[in-house]
């Protein structure tokens, strides 16, 4: 049967295409990023999405090219022509209820590979080697529904959607962070092999966190905090990781970019104690101009 | 409104006449006839026209965004006025344009498919069409004043007095209201119709798909159109009244919004795919030659689409706050969908399979719909996945599938349905040169335009944004994208002609030009007011076949008796 024949030539054309793709992929996936599979490189969660992703895309190419195959085939063979009789036919149980089940399976490899491939993206490791080494008790995230690595140390940074810029202050906890803490604004600096926590959450209108190369988007709702985690490897110290606002937050969203700058952790030890001096400098600038302008009112 | 008439019967066992006229009034000419219509083929033009209007209005402010991105950094448009384009792109895509234009179709067809005189509420009829004007109205006037700039989904905080404090949010809380009843009305008169006034014989398991799909659009606005209605409610009174329904720092709730407005938003995107879906499943068989493949199973997934359609409303929300445990429901969830989709894909393929295919205008819009659409339905599964959804969302990844699905799905069976229900309407045909003309030119252009989003988003573009830098190949993607979209409007514009010159100079169609399979065929093109003096028993789901069939028979064994139920299908001659 004509049927037959071609169910078997599709068969073994999506098998050559997967192989195909499988190698493409393989070989020069990341060249593709950013244009056919998500940026990744920064982060293992980030990797494990772009990994998930490219699965999906190799099942999808096999569906796409099936489907849109079947689909021309059909156009052309069966065109009207003289003396061509369509046949009439109303349905065939067995082919209909076969590739129910058929789209039906195929969404369940796809469940399995999301499954087997969740807790790597969801759950953060602990911090490498080379990482800051925290200390217990300080810098420390607690407390549910937050996860934390297995054995219970990261490096916790709260970060602040605002119209229209982030602001990042680097402190444990982030619902009652001291008030000297030091903070950022627009650029984040984080020690490289080092897992990152962040409790993302918005202080005027819905923003969302995004840095592509350091895993997905975690929307920052005013009322709500949100969680999510990145370790850069090593060897990318020095690197600045961009992102900008992925949720419409007012006119300039637009220009509502981030940073995310990775040092070394002796440098961020450095950069942090520079931040508390400067922090604390401007405070104290701050407190004698403003009694300097008391006193000049009090007569 | 011609004649007064009465029914006196809808069974037909013996040959007599089944409407008798006690007095003719001459017929109402002039745009008062139009105002003061009932008439639900008149109703239907008039929705028709009106929605191809504010589509093309609402493709005027696409042009503009694509303008402004074609550069990076550019600085034609400000971010005030970009961002009030695309919430009236969205909003009249969706609320003015795909939503009713069903609703037209609908309106004119579904009576005349199932052998009926008229909807079965003309005047609640009327005003759903009324009321829909005055929601373009309410809408479109805000541009003389301060367009929203909240985009279609108008989240709060963003919402709220405080942050976006003109009158334009107001604007957008009316145009839902008013659309909303509008077609909350239209969708009980479309029930009573359907479940009340088919011709005898005509059972569930005989009614046109296109009715099904109507049938399904119509329990899903029932469904969902309640709830938008209260969060619009709520949002009003939180700007004006002093309530805190979605005002943290009140005890209120963000996201509680966005769980209302997309517990309606997802049934929407079936409620503007599901009619689409039904007039490619009556326009393929015709030019196919072949009867529908699987009539059960593609009506079956029509209702479990919309079933399922009500329960994976979270997965727009996939990047918000919540437990793991809802975001695996809600991603199984989303999967479930894409099996009775698929399954009609593969009927419509399997319809085409050994039939002979006519490639007119109207098939090739089907064609061009089941390619597209089929790329909008694999990337739904990629943002079905919710880790990879969390790259993906609220990127122009985003914006490329909701077009494919919207724009492939829903524009693309408008069209179809345009150029297959055109001769009915007006009595004439279109041209074929010029349709197929639009066909190619919307094809391509639709795809230049939006395959390359999806590496926009890939590449780190999120939506919404007015202007961007040009890092990676943003520019020369955005280049692209914008040269596509003008060969889009272009292929539209050819269609737009093409109707307006078909109107005075098209071939006459006669009743029945394309050798149709249902009822609609069976009146003259177009309709006389009463659509028809005799509904025929209706015994499969292809009446006029069997017609046909009948006619052929009696014709050609002239003499003979004619076969033992024939009196049963009155036949005009």
């Amino acid at each position: 049967m004509a049927r037959t024949q071609a169910t078997s030539l599709a068969r073994r054309l999506a098998l050559a295409v997967l192989v195909a793709l499988a190698a493409l992929l393989a070989f020069a996936g990341s060249a593709f990023a950013g244009a056919i599979v998500p940026e990744s490189g920064g982060s293992p969660n980030a990797d494990h999405i772009a990994t998930l992703y490219k699965l999906i895309l190799v099942v999808a190419v096999v569906i796409f090219i099936g489907v849109e195959g079947c689909l021309i085939y059909s156009l052309f063979k069966f065109r009207a022509r003289k003396g061509a009789v369509a046949a009439q036919i109303r349905g065939n149980t067995r082919l209909e209820v076969g590739w129910t089940v058929g789209a039906a399976l195929i969404l369940v490899v796809l469940a399995v590979f999301t499954f087997a491939l969740l807790p790597s993206i969801r759950n953060p490791p602990n911090s490498g080697p080379a990482g800051l080494q925290l200390a217990t008790g300080t810098l420390v995230a607690s407390g549910p529904p937050k996860k934390l690595p297995p054995n219970g140390k990261s490096l916790n940074i709260c970060v602040n959607g605002q119209q229209y810029i982030w602001r990042f202050t680097y402190a444990a906890d982030c619902s009652n962070a001291p008030l000297n803490s030091p903070f950022s604004y627009q650029q984040m600096v984080v020690p490289v092999d080092t897992t990152v926590t962040l409790d993302i959450n918005a202080q005027d209108v819905a923003h969302s966190w995004w840095i592509p190369k350091l895993g997905g988007k975690f929307d920052a709702i005013p009322g709500y905090t949100n969680h999510t985690w990145f370790k850069i490897p090593a060897k990318y110290a020095g690197t600045i990781f961009t992102g900008q606002c992925a949720e419409l937050c007012g006119r300039n969203h637009a220009n509502m970019t981030a940073q995310v700058r990775a040092v070394t952790p002796a440098e961020y030890e450095r950069w942090l104690d520079q931040r508390k001096q400067d922090i604390k400098a401007a405070d104290d600038a701050a407190a004698k101009e403003r009694s300097q302008l008391q006193q000049q009112q009090t007569p | 409104m011609a004649a007064t008439t009465t029914e006196v019967t809808t069974t037909t066992t013996a040959p007599v006449p089944q409407i008798v006229a006690r007095r003719v009034e001459p017929e109402r000419t002039g745009w008062t006839s139009w105002v003061t219509t009932t008439d639900h083929k008149r109703i239907g033009i008039m929705y028709l026209v009106l929605t191809f209007v504010f589509f093309i209005l609402g493709g005027t402010e696409a042009l503009l965004m694509r303008l402004q991105l074609s550069q990076a950094d550019n600085t034609l448009l400000d971010p005030k006025t970009y961002n009030e384009l695309f919430t009236m792109h969205g909003t009249t895509m969706i609320f003015l344009f795909v939503v009713p234009i069903m609703a037209g179709f609908g309106n004119y067809f579904v009576p005349l498919m199932i052998g009926a005189r008229d909807m079965a509420y003309p005047k609640l009829n009327a005003l759903s069409f009324w009321l829909l004007v005055a929601g373009g109205l309410v809408f479109y006037g805000s541009v003389f004043f301060n367009p929203p700039e909240c985009g279609w989904t108008c989240y709060p905080t963003l919402s709220e007095a405080q942050y976006l404090p003109n009158g334009g949010v107001d604007a957008w809380i009316f145009l839902i209201h008013l659309t909303g009843l509008s077609s909350l009305v239209g969708a009980i008169n479309f029930y009573a119709t359907i479940a009340n006034m088919r011709a005898p014989g005509m059972g569930w398991g005989r009614l046109p798909l296109f009715v099904w799909a109507i049938l399904v659009y119509s329990i899903l606005l029932i469904l969902a159109l309640p709830v938008i209605a209260g969060a619009v409610t709520m949002l009003l009174t939180d700007r004006h009244f002093g309530t805190h329904f979605f005002d943290p720092s009140n005890g209120g709730s963000p996201l509680l919004w966005q769980h209302l407005f997309w517990f309606f938003g997802h049934p929407e995107v079936y409620i503007m795919v599901l009619p689409g879906f039904g007039i490619i499943s009556e326009v393929l068989p015709v030019f196919a030659r072949k009867p529908i493949f699987g009539y059960k199973a593609i009506a079956a997934s029509t209702v479990l689409i919309a079933f399922l359609g009500l329960l994976v409303w979270a997965h727009h929300m996939f990047a918000t706050p919540s437990p793991t445990f809802v975001l695996i429901f809600f991603m199984l969830g989303s999967f479930l969908i894409a099996v009775p989709t698929g399954v009609k894909i593969f009927n419509w393929v399997a319809t085409l399979w050994r039939g002979t295919v006519e490639f007119k205008t109207a098939l090739l819009f089907c064609v061009g719909f089941i390619g597209t659409f089929l790329i909008g339905g694999i990337t739904g599964v990629f943002l079905a996945v919710f880790p990879v959804d969390w790259q993906l969302t609220d990127t122009y990844f985003v914006v490329a599938h909701l077009h494919y699905v919207l724009m492939g799905g829903a524009v693309f069976g408008v069209f179809a349905g345009i150029y297959y229900w055109f001769p009915k309407i007006t009595g004439r045909l279109m041209s074929e040169g010029l349709g197929k003309l639009s066909f190619w030119l919307m094809l391509v252009g639709f795809q230049v335009t939006f395959l390359i989003q999806h590496s926009m988003g890939l590449d780190g573009m999120p939506r919404r944004i007015y202007e961007y830098a040009d890092v990676g190949h943003l520019e020369l993607y955005n280049m692209i994208s914008t040269i596509g979209s003008f060969i889009l409007a272009a292929g539209v514009l050819v269609t737009a002609i093409n109707v307006l010159r078909s109107l005075k100079h098209g071939p006459v169609a006669g009743p029945d030009p394309w050798k149709a399979n249902t009822l609609e065929w069976f009146t003259t093109s177009p309709p006389p007011v009463n659509n028809f003096d005799v509904v025929p028993r209706i015994r499969s789901v292809e009446p006029m076949k069997d017609i046909r069939r009948q006619i052929a028979r009696q014709t050609a064994g002239a003499g003979e008796a004619p076969p033992a139920p024939a009196p049963e299908s009155a036949v005009r001659a």
